[in-house]
Formats: structure tokens, sequence, C-alpha cells
């Protein structure tokens, strides 16, 4: 007979309210795992998705995303006909504002050469990029629509392509274009600025520099002593992949994942103590019965089973609950949550550990309760 | 009455709580026996040494000095012999309690069962033997009802079935009436001799109720932990 699941049958209503509550605090836990994923993974997205082995920027410099990088656009000319250098591109990185209807959008713009490393990683709906000027691909999360227009600068570009996962460390969706055009928006002034600057004599922008070049290596070629080739043109600074991604969660996402992190260690002590008061509560309750138990024979055993069997259910309850919630939620949150199996894996694992732990407690006060108790007078 | 087997023999058993000036001796050089068949009533004041003495029968408090013979194997002289005295209450004792204490998330069937079931007996067993017991104390259609939607005397029953249920041939009980009305009283102090006669168990009840002294083959008088007199 499963005393554990006689007594949970027998205050069902209340048992599923408590499972509720645990699970919605599980939820709470799993939707910080995920931000914290979706933090590092937004961050590492811009940098994984041109698939690129090498990174040429300005010497002295950690950019293009740590750091502000200029570089000649006839960079990639030179970078492209090293020994090891398969393929090369030029690529500019801006975050801007723009109106679409009603909205105002947030847009992290990338340029490159079409052809070249750089581009959209996959486009999900639509083409790529067709035409020299005037069209761009937009990462999904823009909310805008293959046709849509939208005034990016002085210009009215027309999405061409849709894609997905392309963002800066912000979490601002991106949107790609050609080199050029990228170049023209960085460059080109309001008309009225331009004007004032025509009137002063100004010198233009410069619109032929670009933030970085990336570089995608010969099979057999070593990326190291590429990189090392590279920066002995004091002009240049050249970093791996791997520094590359690196560098971006040291110094740009390093302090919110901290934060993020820190908070989700909280979360899982509340839960844990949440759980071993409750677990406490629900033994509490029972001494009397507990005491009859072991009055009429029941061993330590038939009594920890009755204890650890309810804490487990309720864990695992709890746990299940906040993943269907979180799942069902997760794709409302204005940034990216991600749910790997093997957090929701080692969340239970977790939560098991925690009951386990928890039951100590209410183990502790049963076995402790005098079965004379359970005797009148 | 024929006399039956020794079932109870509780020899110069004493029981004290405390030491030095903070000392109570609940319990002073006690001599008990009861035989199988025997109803007895143990009758004395708050702080008599009833409950010390019921516990103590019962393999829950240890005894301070003295010797505990249940039927027939020595339990206690000086020291617990056995090791595990819950299995030794499931085997040889069965508890009726004043507030019957049966499981509330338990139907009246499985309350018996749970019994069965911890002595190890299989389900189907379990629960045939808990069926009879329920139809025998004339509760066998309520089988099915947690103890919430019992009436007192209800569940007194089912409580008297589970301390039956592994056949024990020592029953404590404790103030086993005081719950009930006069008529329901004697309705159950009869149902637990004829259970004595028939099972050749023994009994023993602690009880302030006087409507019915009548019923016991003994009344035992504790006073300052001292058998007074029978």
């Amino acid at each position: 007979m499963n005393l554990a699941l006689k007594d949970i049958r027998h205050s069902l209503f209340r048992f599923i309210l408590t499972c509720f509550g645990l699970g919605l605090l599980m939820t709470v836990v799993l939707a910080m795992i995920g931000i914290y994923n979706g933090l590092v993974s937004d961050a590492l997205a811009a940098v994984k998705a041109p698939r690129a082995d090498l990174w040429v920027v300005e010497a002295n410099t950690q950019g293009p995303f740590a750091e502000a990088s200029s570089l000649p656009a006839a960079t990639r000319d030179a970078v492209a006909r090293l020994p090891g250098i398969a393929e090369a591109g030029a690529i500019t990185y801006q975050t801007i504002e723009a109106q679409h209807g009603t909205q105002t959008l947030r847009l992290y713009v990338i340029g490159y050469e079409r052809g070249r490393p750089g581009g959209p990683s996959t486009v999900t709906e639509g083409r790529g990029l067709g035409r020299s000027h005037y069209e761009l691909v937009a990462d999904r999360k823009s909310g805008l629509e293959v046709g849509d227009t939208i005034r990016l600068g002085r210009n009215r570009f027309t999405v061409v392509g849709l894609t997905e996962d392309a963002m800066n460390s912000g979490g601002d969706p991106a949107v790609f274009m050609t080199l050029s055009d990228a170049m023209a928006l960085q460059s080109e002034l309001d008309p009225a600025a331009e004007r004032v600057r025509a009137a002063r004599g100004a010198a233009s922008p410069d619109a032929s520099n670009v933030a970085a070049v990336i570089a995608r290596i010969e099979p057999d070629a070593d990326v190291a002593r590429v990189a090392a080739t590279i920066r002995q043109w004091k002009h240049l600074g050249a970093l791996t992949q791997a520094q590359q991604e690196e560098l971006l969660l040291a110094s740009v996402v390093d302090r919110a994942r901290r934060q993020i992190g820190l908070f989700l260690g909280i979360l899982l002590t509340v839960s844990a103590v949440v759980i071993a008061l409750i677990i406490y509560t629900m033994t509490m309750e029972k001494l009397k019965q507990i005491a009859t138990l072991k009055l009429i024979g029941a061993p330590d055993r038939t009594i920890l089973g009755l204890i650890v069997q309810q804490a487990l259910i309720l864990g695992t309850s709890g746990w299940a609950i906040g993943l269907s919630l979180i799942l069902l939620v997760k794709d409302n949150f204005p940034r990216r949550v991600v749910l790997e199996p093997t957090n929701a894996l080692v969340l239970a694992g977790i939560i098991v550990g925690v009951c386990i732990v928890a039951s100590g407690l209410g183990i502790r006060a049963a076995l402790k309760v005098d079965p004379a108790t359970a005797l009148g007078g | 009455m024929a006399i039956g087997d020794l079932l109870v023999d509780v020899s110069g058993v004493a029981k004290h709580y405390g030491e030095g000036e903070t000392r109570v001796d609940a319990l002073r050089a006690v001599d008990l026996q009861i035989h199988a068949g025997e109803v007895v009533a143990m009758l004395g004041p708050s702080g008599s040494g009833k409950t010390s003495l019921l516990n103590i029968i019962g393999c829950i408090v240890d005894p301070s000095a003295g010797r505990l013979v249940l039927d027939g194997e020595t339990v206690f002289d000086g020291r617990w012999l056995r090791g595990n005295l819950r299995q030794l209450r499931l085997d040889k004792i069965g508890f009726i309690f004043q507030a019957h204490n049966l499981l509330p998330f338990l139907t009246a069937e499985e309350n018996v069962s749970v019994v069965l079931d911890l002595a190890g007996w299989k389900p189907a067993a379990a629960q045939t033997r808990a069926r009879e017991l329920l139809d025998y104390l004339e509760v066998g259609h309520r089988a099915g009802v947690k103890p919430a939607h019992l009436s007192g005397g209800e569940a007194q029953r089912v409580a008297i079935a589970r301390a039956l249920a592994n056949r024990p041939r020592i029953i404590l009980a404790d103030e086993p009436t005081a719950a009930l009305d006069s008529v329901r009283a004697q309705l159950v102090m009869d149902l637990l001799r004829k259970l004595a006669v028939e099972q050749e168990a023994c009994i023993l009840t602690v009880t302030h109720d006087e409507k019915i002294f009548d019923r016991f083959d003994r009344l035992i008088h504790l006073r300052d932990g001292r058998l007074s007199a029978e």
C-alpha cells in the first residue's frame, strides 16, 4: 500500500495547488536560465553568423564588437591575397533607429559584400540580396515582412528576405544590406546637416572605411600563423574566432551574465528553502499519524518512504509544471529565452537533490516523534 | 472462567523520570499478570502511572527496572531483548485509542489492512481479512468510507478491527469508550470480551468509565505508581 499516494489523493486539491505554486517558481528559475542562455547566445550570434576563422581589425583595438574598429575597405584585397586565406569579406556594423509604420525599430545594420563572408547564415523566407542597392534581409524578430519597405537614412529599402537568430549583444534584430549601402548609411548626413557641412567647407565623412575584414582560411592552413602574418602589418590586428567569442563574453556581456547568474543562484536557493518549508510543514501536519504508524509497527523505512516520495512527487510535479509553462510562454519574452534539454535535466537533478535534502528536516522531525503521542491521556 | 495462557507478565517493573531532586517515580515495583481471555481494567487518578504502565507493556517506553514477558517471550529484563520493538508490537500487540486515531487518508478497510501490509501479508489476503473483520464488527458496509465520514461508534469499531487485524494476543486500550454513549460503550466492551475469548487474547484497558466497570473480569488500581488493590 503506497501511503504517500493515498495521502496525496486524500488532499489532492491542496497538493495540486502546492505543486502549481512550486511550478510557478520553477517557471521563473527556468526563465532565468533561458534568459542567461539567451544573453550569451544573442551576444555570440553576430560573431558566429559569418562563420569566420579570422577577424582582421584596426591595430590595438579589440573590435569590432568590444571596441570600435575602422579599416580602409581595401584591406580586404590585401588580406584575401595572403597565403592560407580561402576567402575574405569586408564588413560594417552599426545600430540605428528607424520608423516603420507607427513603430520605432532599433536595428543592427550589417553591411557585407555579396558573394563574400559576412551575410546571413540562412534565409528562411524570401531570398538573399540580389541587387547592389536598397535591398535588405531582416531578422524575423524585427517585425519586418518580405515586401515591406523601410526608410533608412536617406534611402528606402525593400525587405527581400528574412533570417533568424541574427542580433547584437543587446538583442537588437539585425538587417543585412550591401556593404556600399551600409557605408553610405554610415557617412551620409541628413540633407540639412549636409548643407551646413558644405557651407562650412568641411570635408565629407570618410565613406571608405569598414569595421573589420573577416576571413576563412584554407583547410590545411594554420589560423595562428595566418593571424601572426597579418599582425606584422602594424596598422592591423587579427583575432581568431575563438578569441573574438571569448572577448565578447568577457567584456561585453560579462557583467550582465554574472548578474543573471547571481540572480539565478538566489532563485535556486529560495526554491530550495520553499521546498524544504513545504515538506517540513506537510510532515509536521502528519506527526500524529506518523506516531500512530510507529505505534502499530510501521518501520522507519515506511515513514521515510511516505515523506521522501511526497517530496519527490512535489518536486518533479513542480518541475514539470514549470517546464510546461516556460515552453508555452518563452516566445513572448522581449529577449530570447534559450532552453536546452540539458538545462531542464540539470534543474530536474537539482530539484531531486533539493527534495531529498529538504526531506531531511521533515524526516528528522518524523523519526523523533514518540509513538506514545498517539495514545491519549 | 478457565484460565488461559499467561500473556502479560510484569515483574517488579519500575519507571522513574529525571534524577536527584527532580526524580519522579511513575511506577514502583509493579507486578501484574494477565491471562488469555481476560478483560482487565486499569483505574487510577491522573498521574498514578496508568499511561506509563500501558506504554511499558506496549513496548513504547523503557522501564527503569524489572522484567516483562509477553506471550511467553521475555522482552525486557533490565534491557530490551529484542532489537526491533516495532516488529514486536506488530506481532504481539494491538492498540485501541481513545480518539481511535484512524489514518484520515485511508478508507476504513485500508486502515485495517495497513497493519497487515506492514506485517507482510499479500494485498488480496489483507483485503479479505480486513473485510472479514469489518463485517464481523458490523461495519463492513462502511469499508470504502474515510474516517471523517464515519460516526464515533463506527470509527471505534474500525479501530478495534485494526487492533485485531494481525491476530495479536495482547490488546491495549486507552479509554476506548470515552467518546461513546453508554449503550455503545457497553456494546464495544461486549465485543472486546467476545473477541478476547474467541481469539484467546487478553485485553488491558485504561478507563474512568464507571458504566462499563461490570464488563471487566478484573479492576486493578494504580496509586502513586503502585498497584494498590485488585
